[in-house]
């Protein structure tokens, strides 16, 4: 018996632990930037982030002026008990906990006594935030303590363009396909059949092959960089799945609720605002939170559509093009991809249940 | 009240000559289908002209455009609505599942069924596409209109190219062999393992929910995250990126992995991970509901005769999700063809991590080549189509049409 509790219990910790290691490796990535994006930004590019966890590192205890001591920079010097020539001390001589290390050039530099302690580098400030989401100029403090004026990335007006994309881009597919899948699902019309098999054809067709279309159709109107071709672009898209899935719904529900209210007189339209929709809430949110993730997500559509305009760039958009120029400056890659993940994960971890929900009732997304 | 009497009217003559009244009937379903996008269209159009004309600030540009946007649909809605419930009933009856349904189809076919015909008869065209000619010249000016074409017409020596083209087939070898040859199937073995192995955990609901977020996260920002992890720095200066960290604390030499094109084609593999990492947490979910379906007694039972926990998996589980497992595998697959963002912004598409969505692209908007872009998103269109007829296989089966 004790062993059969033991081996239970062994079991359930391997499987624990297991478990535990594959969440640590998924979260590890989003830690980072999290953690980084934090940091000075001098910090980000020589050291790396997971030094603001405790750690062991040299730290200067003393600095010694070698020009004060009359030492020749060019034989071997004896400082501290150590002898040892300008270049082995350059990169750094150690002996037991202490280290001396020439910092500066070979003029005027100096030799630092360091010895080995537990530190850790949590210089941490909202500094890169500041100057990611500001449109304008921002002053940056440098590392030498100097300050500088350098143009924002101007994410916060990249968030309301998301926001103004996102929104209308959700609500107008679902409400088009609502009003779809209860005339699929109630009305008999001819072609019923017809039009809901091309709904379902066009499930997986991939958006790719309407982009050169849509583009040119989109310049005659003039619609290319306006928020409006964007909507009609999304909501198009969106269309198949949205019809698909609240078909699946509506149509499930009971015949009988809609059978009385017919026989009260009420019209189709009635029926379908105050009875299918607040019944269809569940189907709706989940095609919503869908829909919102993969419209703020987006960035192939967005690219083609909004062009290069800075004034109506989303915030994926605005991501990309830091990362197309300037790759290196991690201060402000990590905290720009920060503020782009801020909007899709407390949609997400809000709604979870719906978009759960969503997904188990079958997507298959083109 | 004027109004009804006369439509009741002519819905009198119309029941006198059946005939003509089919063809009225028709001629307003078609027209109420087109009419009401193209109203709301023009709505939202001048809505649009106005405020790009004020200079109101963000804030007030963007709410009035999510109230101006999402109310003139609804209201459109209801105005048509009305407008044919002023009808008699008979009428009534037979265009107002028109608006309902409608618009949607309008939209259908603006954006995805005419424009795939229109990809494939630009794909038929070189560099510049067809001539920008208006199709009604065939009839009125055949003898300018045809030569015009033919000259542009290159037939299917687009797909040609497609097939033999340097690059396309690199694209396709990666699209191939390592999105659907390795990243679906590393998706769907991670997946299945989290979801078995949360199964039996107290931290079911965390660890799930964990390893789903980076659902959420877009895949431009996970291009930042994982490029931060790659990140490369010369020898002699400590490496911010964990991966070569690592590398380095082995005692190996720092790469930029994406870009280390001594190991190409393997490189793409750096791209493979990012995509395992954001996708598994979807095969998860659907394995796990899956695997809670399994009925408890199967699995006591199997126990019981002696078969351990390894047999389970494969003998009872695997068979009881199969439906699931290729369901999720097919998601993955349609989902991998259209790869982009992620190598777009990572390499793009250099080093030989080229995709068919990034040559799709390059060729459409970069190189201005439409002819051969159009072949190659046809030649997308193509690798669905199977995928497409199941879908209409399992319609036809559910019966969802009495």
């Amino acid at each position: 018996m004790k062993s059969a509790s033991s081996q239970k219990l062994a079991r359930s910790l391997l499987i624990n632990g297991i478990l535990g290691l594959i969440v640590l490796l998924w979260l590890i990535p989003v830690i980072g930037i999290f953690a980084s994006s934090f940091r000075d930004r001098f910090d980000i590019r020589t050291t790396p982030w997971w030094n603001v966890l405790p750690h062991r590192d040299w730290v200067a205890t003393k600095t010694i002026n070698p020009r004060e001591l009359g030492l020749d920079t060019n034989g071997p010097m004896t400082v501290e008990g150590v002898t040892a020539t300008f270049e082995e001390m350059r990169a750094g001589v150690e002996q037991g906990d202490t280290r001396l290390i020439w910092i500066g050039t070979r003029p005027i530099g100096k030799i630092q006594v360091q010895e080995k302690q537990w530190v850790t580098s949590a210089n941490l400030n909202l500094e890169n935030y500041r100057q990611v989401l500001l449109g304008k100029s921002v002053q940056v403090k440098l590392a030498d303590g100097t300050t500088e004026t350098v143009r924002g990335d101007d994410f916060s007006g990249s968030l309301l363009n998301s926001l103004t994309v996102a929104i209308p881009a959700t609500i107008i597919p679902i409400l088009i396909a609502a009003f779809a899948a209860y005339g699929f699902a109630w009305m008999n019309f001819p072609g019923r059949r017809f039009w809901f098999i091309v709904v379902v054809a066009l499930l997986v067709v991939p958006l790719q092959i309407a982009l050169v279309p849509v583009l040119r159709d989109f310049a005659g109107m003039d619609l290319n960089g306006t928020f409006l071709g964007i909507w009609l672009a999304h909501t198009g898209f969106g269309l198949p799945l949205a019809t698909y899935l609240l078909f699946n719904y509506i149509s499930g529900l009971p015949r009988e609720t809609l059978e009385a209210a017919f026989i009260d007189g009420a019209s189709h339209f009635t029926i379908f605002t105050r009875l299918i929709l607040p019944l269809s809430v569940p189907a709706l949110a989940s095609f919503a939170i869908f829909q919102f993730l993969w419209v703020w997500n987006d960035y192939l559509v967005a690219l083609i559509i909004l062009g290069p305009d800075p004034n109506v760039r989303v915030v994926t958009m605005t991501l990309a093009s830091i990362v197309g120029t300037r790759g290196q400056d991690w201060h402000l890659l990590t905290s720009g991809a920060f503020i782009s993940m801020l909007v899709p994960l407390v949609v997400f971890f809000g709604l979870q249940r719906y978009f759960v929900r969503g997904l188990l009732a079958g997507s298959v997304k083109g | 009240m004027r109004k009804e009497l006369t439509l009741a009217t002519i819905d009198q003559t119309v029941k006198d000559k059946p005939g003509s009244g089919k063809v009225i009937a028709w001629i307003l379903r078609i027209g109420l289908a087109i009419l009401i996008p193209l109203i709301a269209f023009f709505i939202l159009y001048q809505g649009f002209l106005f405020l790009r004309a004020g200079n109101a600030s963000k804030w007030v540009i963007a709410l009035v455009a999510i109230v101006w946007g999402v109310g003139g649909v609804w209201m459109l809605y209801y105005l048509f609505n009305k407008l044919v419930e002023m009808l008699s009933p008979e009428w009534t009856a037979r265009l107002q599942p028109f608006v309902f349904v409608g618009p949607a189809i309008a939209m259908l076919i603006w954006f995805l069924a005419l424009p795939a015909l229109r990809t494939f008869y630009i794909s038929l065209f070189g560099r510049n596409g067809p001539p920008a000619l208006p199709f009604i010249m065939a009839f009125t000016n055949p003898g300018e209109y045809f030569p015009a074409i033919s000259a542009q017409f290159v037939g299917l020596s687009n797909y040609v190219a497609v097939f033999t083209d340097r690059l396309m087939l690199e694209a396709l070898r990666n699209n191939i062999l390592f999105w659907i040859g390795i990243a679906t199937p590393l998706t769907v073995i991670a997946g299945l393992l989290i979801a078995v192995l949360a199964d039996r955990s107290k931290f079911e609901r965390t660890a799930k929910s964990l390893i789903f977020m980076p659902m959420a996260i877009s895949f431009v920002g996970a291009s930042v995250i994982w490029n931060f992890i790659y990140e490369v720095a010369p020898s002699d200066r400590p490496q911010i990126g964990l991966l070569n960290a690592i590398v380095v604390g082995l005692g190996g030499q720092p790469h930029g992995w994406t870009n280390y094109t001594a190991i190409a084609p393997w490189n793409n593999l750096f791209l493979v991970i990012i995509v395992v990492w954001l996708q598994a947490g979807y095969a998860m979910v659907l394995f796990s509901a899956a695997i809670k379906g399994i009925p408890e007694e199967i699995i006591e039972a199997a126990r019981m005769d002696g078969a351990t926990e390894i047999q389970v998996f494969f003998r009872i589980m695997i068979p009881y999700i199969l439906g699931t497992i290729i369901t999720v595998t097919t998601t993955i697959i349609i989902f991998t063809l259209k790869i982009f963002d992620v190598v777009w912004v990572m390499t793009g598409g250099q080093y030989g991590t080229d995709v068919i969505a990034t040559q799709f692209y390059r060729q459409s908007f970069i190189n201005r080549n439409s002819g051969f872009g159009s072949a190659i998103a046809i030649a997308l269109l193509l690798a669905v189509i199977p995928v497409m007829i199941y879908n209409l296989r399992q319609l036809r089966e559910q019966e969802t049409f009495r």
